[in-house]
């Protein structure tokens, strides 16, 4: 059985429903953190199959561009973090309910 | 030998980022984080098998490097103690499967729908850095700037948040 596009594309979706479990039941904000990664990274699995698929190199320059936003975004979400656990000394985000600090 | 590989690494991704998500084992972020860095280079593998060289380096140089070095930094700043068991409130649970099934349900029913099966054709092109970097700057020149200061804002943004007192 030969592999195809459509393999690749099952292993990014089981990814982005992973992705999407920790997000929705997972309380801790690291690990939902993580999780919007392995999201962002189950999209690049599935640019990076059609890129191929379609023999343009179009879809890996747009994986390329998700990569460095995503760094971008995980440094000040992290900062975001840190700031908020000095104010509140929690990660917990049933704790974080309120918007005043 | 390339249908091999693909299935070993797609076991491994998938396993490797369930054990991020829920670890039956431990509720510690350090071992979801050395988890997630398994589930990427696993990832940076299926990118080779895909002949997309260039990103599977990128992959793990920035995303298993950089990223992950940033969580765990920020995991031992925070010095998080064992997350305690609390109960899901079942509401919670309840939309959140029903809002998942829904997801995969479309997501699996437009792949079986659209005919894209079969094998991969012969790859015309190679996901080289000669071959991307060419395309960065030509026709994504002006994306990649924008990205630079992109980074430049977040740079400026983090200082400005890990300052002592914010005013």
């Amino acid at each position: 059985m030969t592999v195809g596009l459509e393999h690749y594309l099952f292993v990014s979706i089981v990814l982005f429903s992973l992705g999407l479990l920790g997000v929705l039941l997972r309380r801790n904000l690291l690990i939902i953190y993580m999780s919007l990664e392995l999201m962002l990274n189950a999209a690049n699995l599935a640019l990076v199959a059609f890129s191929r698929f379609n023999n343009l190199l179009d879809g890996q320059v747009l994986v390329f561009f998700v990569i460095t936003v995503a760094a971008a975004e995980v440094s000040v979400g992290l900062a975001l973090i840190v700031a908020l656990y000095r104010k509140r000394r929690t990660s917990h985000v049933e704790d974080l309910t309120s918007m005043r600090l | 030998m390339e249908q091999v590989l693909f299935y070993i690494l797609g076991a491994f991704t998938v396993v490797f980022a369930f054990l991020v998500v829920a670890n039956p084992f431990s509720r510690s972020p350090v071992t979801s984080a050395m988890f997630l860095v398994l589930a990427i280079a696993s990832l940076a593998g299926l990118f080779v098998l895909l002949h997309a060289f260039f990103l599977a380096a990128v992959q793990v140089l920035v995303y298993a490097g950089a990223v992950m070095v940033l969580f765990l930094f920020v995991i031992m700043l925070l010095d998080l103690k064992e997350e305690q068991r609390r109960k899901i409130k079942n509401f919670s649970l309840i939309t959140g499967l029903i809002s998942l099934v829904a997801i995969v349900a479309v997501l699996v029913n437009v792949i079986l729908r659209s005919g894209l099966s079969g094998p991969l054709p012969a790859a015309t092109v190679e996901g080289g850095t000669v071959e991307l970097g060419k395309l960065l700057f030509t026709r994504y020149l002006l994306p990649f700037e924008m990205v630079s200061v992109l980074l430049l804002g977040a740079m400026v943004g983090v200082v400005l948040l890990s300052k002592k007192d914010l005013r």
